[in-house]
């Protein structure tokens, strides 16, 4: 068989290929060449085809038949044998082929031959892709190599240990004898790597962390050898643009850090010299520039001293005027890690970082973007939020999400007027109404609720807002819901906050079935712009066209438009006496509560039916409007606003299955009593204690009517002294019926760690006989069990 | 911790993949291209480091390249490391100046053509995913040694090889130019006194 061609060949062969399809020709026919010269076991010009096989599989051709190939060079006495070997045995294989512990025979025989280049291959090899199985073998020669003098191989096995360590933390301790006299070296081959071992030890093992800050003293060693390398003159070996081995520097300032973290005594001994690297350092290069960046990590993250710290922070403000891109883009990074901690230092950049929005690089206006959001507070909200707004305008779409959602984020916390909250929310919804997340179409509607005097004024720059551009959906599923809710204002022109436009009922209405018919509207905002259509039908007047577009969209192809329609026609011909309730005011919502509920809760008594048929969507659309099916699983009432609670109501019975959901309560025992009794309505409560937290007492409501008409609109409201909290949820229904036919339940729960008498105080409203009754009553005659 | 370390020409095409890390063939493919895609899409003035793709570990990972006529040099490295540091490792003393020091003013047929040569450089600086070694002068006496070592072995395929090395090592004393041999007068003797 004639001698394979050589690499050099191969590849002038291949280079000359002109076609994706003749190079592969070419690969194959010279693997099917390499496959049978394998076959003869041919050892001279094995590394030869090795080698090709490597460059074949650099450009990504299968090669895998190539790894036992690879084990046979490296048992071969040849030290070229042995480097193609070993070069393809890190290429080729890794831990999940079973070949691989072939070679730790190899391996174990190379760490102790007599050649330094042949051990140095073995170590090479072991530290990249050793596994574990192989690591636990090789683990004592590593380490007898470890304390040699060949400083050549004790570089190597000091990464090599760290792949070991890596690999099988439980290791660790055995290389701690060997690394005593690591630092001593002269070589600094010898201590870079070793310092690298020592990190790698530190940050594995808060043990071993504690033990060489104190046992060893490593911290006055590193600082013995960060000085010379600084003060010691000019040493042409180490020197990278006039500075002494700077990458020795940055390793040893790194361990320092870890060494010094929540650490005075240590962070201590290191004050002085990182305020020499600090100052001394030269800054017009790159190297210089890295070294500082280290220092100013490192102090950032000690216990240094203020002073030290103001240092650091002025070098990364000086960092951000730097022309360097690189290092400007450092120092943003570094910025947004230590804004948290040393706030008022950092604001003293602000204008630069602000500036940096305007930068034309895509990762540092991304930094500073987050930084800018960071930086926020109550004072320099008004200018901040300009600047971010005049970005939101100019960015790249990638960023408006995240910007929307920063800006809505910071608006909510400093705003400092309402009016200006909702100027700002809408200028992110016309400039980047489409890239805002789904999830603030809800925050928004409740925020507007939440500002009453403001309802006209936002009502109306909506509506101008809708009749410029529709095609931002989020922009017009809010303006929809508020011209829905609030449409009497609008056209009765009441702003006060900025002209009033004249607007008539009907332009409302043609904007409102414009979006229903328009190709731009997705179905979610179809919904919204036909119940918005319906609720207009208690505020305006022209009812009857109202009507006609309901019964229009009854026979609509969308299922979603199709069922509102024909409900709320329904509501139009049989159900209309309960049309107005339904279509009224929202209320005030309250934010979901996770800390803790308030003392009086308002329940969602108002507005909700009391439910005849179960899936009767109600006139709210928000925030579940993606989960339509969701209302219908609730059985329609209660869903929202959320307050405390999703557990769905069901009618009187369901008292029971309440207690179910609640977990696992144990009839404690306590006898129930009778809280209030006046014309005709009686509330019992009655007592569980929940099981996991002993201070809640649960108290189910009873409320009972023994007179001959319903109670209507029935809420109950609840109220306790400041040492309680109280939770409110909803009631099961909201009509008492007549003559003890019925009760309604409501579950309290009260949380009562400071363990004092129980005292609530009461307040009922409902409509009987046709008039609407108050009541305040205090309920004092708890049982001390239920409290105690 | 470096991951990987990649150099490709401007049309993607790899000439050198180290993963220190396991992945298999396609996916060591993928992250080449991956790479390239990402890479070549920066401008000559921004800044040299980028968030790694998705395939190569997503945000946590930086890629920190440089691009020198043909060839992109990128190191993907993870947050352990330094940045700036790693900006001159590949540039300023080390990686890109031992190359222009072994080869003699590199370019991209040396590292076409040389790909195991590269490898073993590189293998000298970096293991295992971490630095080891910076000083460039170190880093070739060890490279020159190996290779000896090698010539050394070659058998009658290195003789060429070896023949130029010796050549260039040879120690030529300075060759005279002018031979002046000076007015030789040869005495001829008489012939007749030989009788």
């Amino acid at each position: 068989m004639p001698a394979p061609i050589r690499l050099r060949e191969l590849i002038r062969t291949i280079r000359t290929a002109r076609t994706q399809a003749e190079e592969r020709e070419m690969i194959q026919k010279e693997c099917a060449a390499i496959r049978s010269s394998f076959r003869e076991e041919d050892n001279t010009y094995r590394c030869r085809n090795v080698a090709k096989l490597l460059y074949m599989h650099m450009l990504g051709y299968p090669a895998h038949f190539g790894q036992l190939e690879c084990l046979k060079l490296i048992a071969s006495q040849k030290f070229t044998d042995k480097r193609i070997g070993y070069l393809g045995a890190m290429l080729l294989l890794d831990e999940r082929q079973d070949v691989h512990l072939l070679m730790t025979n190899c391996i174990k025989n190379d760490l102790n031959h007599s050649t330094q280049y042949v051990q140095g291959l073995a170590l090479c090899t072991l530290g990249c892709m050793g596994s574990s199985e192989m690591c636990r073998d090789l683990a004592g020669e590593v380490e007898k190599l470890l304390k040699t003098s060949n400083s050549y191989l004790r570089k190597k096995a000091a990464l090599c240990a760290v792949h070991v360590i890596r690999k099988v933390p439980e290791l660790m301790e055995m290389f701690l004898p060997a690394t005593k006299n690591l630092l001593s070296e002269k070589n600094h081959g010898v201590l870079h790597t070793s310092v690298v071992l020592l990190t790698e030890m530190c940050e594995r093992s808060p043990d071993m962390l504690a033990h060489f800050r104190k046992n060893e003293k490593l911290v006055p060693q590193l600082v013995r050898i960060l000085k010379n390398l600084i003060m010691s003159g000019y040493s042409p070996e180490h020197d990278v643009s006039g500075i002494s081995d700077p990458f020795l520097q940055v390793r040893i300032l790194r361990l320092l850090r870890i060494l010094g973290k929540s650490d005075d005594d240590s962070s201590e001994a290191m004050n002085d010299i990182l305020a020499q690297v600090a100052t001394n350092t030269e800054t017009s290069k790159n190297v210089g520039n890295a070294i500082l960046y280290e220092t100013v990590l490192t102090i950032m993250d000690i216990k240094s001293e203020s002073g030290l710290r103001v240092l650091a922070i002025n070098i990364l403000g000086r960092f951000l005027l730097n022309n360097d891109k690189n290092i400007r883009y450092v120092a943003l990074t570094s910025l947004l890690k230590t804004v948290q901690t040393d706030h008022n230092a950092v604001q003293r950049h602000r204008s630069t970082i602000v500036d940096c929005l305007k930068d034309l690089d895509v990762s540092i206006k991304r930094r500073a973007m987050e930084l800018s959001f960071a930086l926020v507070n109550g004072n320099n909200i008004r200018g901040m939020m300009k600047e971010l707004l005049y970005f939101l305008d100019s960015c790249d779409p990638e960023f408006k999400a995240d910007c929307a959602s920063g800006v809505f984020l910071a608006a909510e916390k400093y705003a400092p007027s309402k009016r200006w909250h909702i100027d700002t929310i809408m200028r992110v919804l016309t400039t980047a109404g489409s890239y805002v997340r789904d999830d603030s179409v809800p925050n928004l509607i409740q925020l507007i609720t939440n500002s009453v005097e403001m309802h006209a004024y936002t009502v109306q720059r909506l509506y101008k807002a809708l009749l410029d551009d529709i095609s931002q959906q989020p922009l017009v599923q809010v303006a929809s819901w508020c011209i829905g809710e609030y449409g009497d204002l609008l056209v009765s022109g009441q702003c006060e906050e900025e002209e009033p436009i004249q607007v008539t009922e009907d332009e409302v209405l043609d904007v409102l079935e414009g979006l229903l018919v328009s190709n731009l509207s997705t179905p979610v905002t179809r919904g919204y712009s036909l119940t918005a259509i319906m609720k207009l039908s208690t505020r305006f007047s022209s009812v009857n066209r109202i009507k006609k577009v309901v019964s229009i969209y009854g026979s609509s192809i969308d299922v979603e438009l199709q069922q509102r329609a024909v409900e709320y026609n329904a509501l139009f011909k049989k159900y209309d006496h309960m049309r107005p309730a339904l279509l009224e005011r929202m209320p005030i919502m309250e934010k979901t509560a996770t800390n803790g509920p308030t003392e009086i809760v308002q329940t969602n008594g108002e507005t909700e039916p009391s439910v005849v048929e179960p899936k009767h969507p109600p006139p709210v659309t928000q925030p579940a409007n993606q989960a339509n099916d969701l209302l219908d699983l609730l059985g329609g009432n209660d869903v929202v606003p959320v307050i405390q609670t999703t557990l769905p109501t069901k009618p009187a019975s369901a008292g029971g299955e309440l207690l179910d959901l609640l977990g696992d309560l144990s009839l404690s025992g306590i006898p129930p009593m009778i809280a209030y009794n006046k014309n005709g309505l009686k509330i019992d409560f009655t007592f569980e204690r929940a099981n996991p937290n002993p201070n809640i007492a649960v108290i189910t409501i009873h409320a009972s009517n023994t007179t001959e008409a319903d109670m209507t609109d029935f809420v109950f409201q609840a109220a306790v002294p400041k040492t309680f909290q109280l939770q409110l949820l909803s009631p099961s229904s909201n009509v008492v019926p007549a003559l003890n036919q019925g009760t309604v339940t409501q579950v309290i729960r009260v949380l009562n760690p400071q363990k004092q008498q129980l005292r609530m105080r009461i307040k009922l409203t409902y409509t009987h006989k046709g008039s609407p009754v108050q009541d305040l009553a205090e309920v004092n005659n708890f049982p001390p069990q239920s409290w105690q | 911790m470096i991951k990987a370390i990649l150099i490709f020409n401007n049309h993607g095409k790899p000439r050198l993949s180290k993963f220190y890390e396991h992945y298999t063939e396609d996916t060591e493919q993928q992250i080449i291209r991956e790479t390239f895609h990402l890479v070549s899409k920066r401008d000559e003035n921004v800044c040299n480091f980028l968030e790694g793709g998705m395939l190569i570990g997503g945000s946590d990972y930086k890629l920190i390249y440089r691009h020198y006529a043909t060839l992109y040099f990128v190191f993907c490295v993870d947050s352990s490391e330094s940045e700036l540091g790693i900006l001159d490792l590949i540039q300023v003393k080390v990686f890109v100046e031992t190359l222009d020091k072994c080869f003699e003013n590199v370019c991209e047929l040396d590292l076409i053509f040389h790909v195991d040569k590269v490898h073993n450089i590189l293998a000298e600086m970096v293991m295992g995913g971490m630095v080891l070694e910076t000083n460039m002068n170190e880093i070739i006496t060890q490279v020159d040694a190996q290779n000896k070592m090698e010539k050394s072995e070659a058998g009658i395929a290195g003789a060429p090889a070896r023949a130029v090395s010796a050549v260039k090592n040879m120690n030529l004393p300075e060759m005279p130019r002018n031979i002046n041999i000076g007015d030789i007068s040869i005495k001829v003797p008489n012939l007749p006194s030989f009788k």
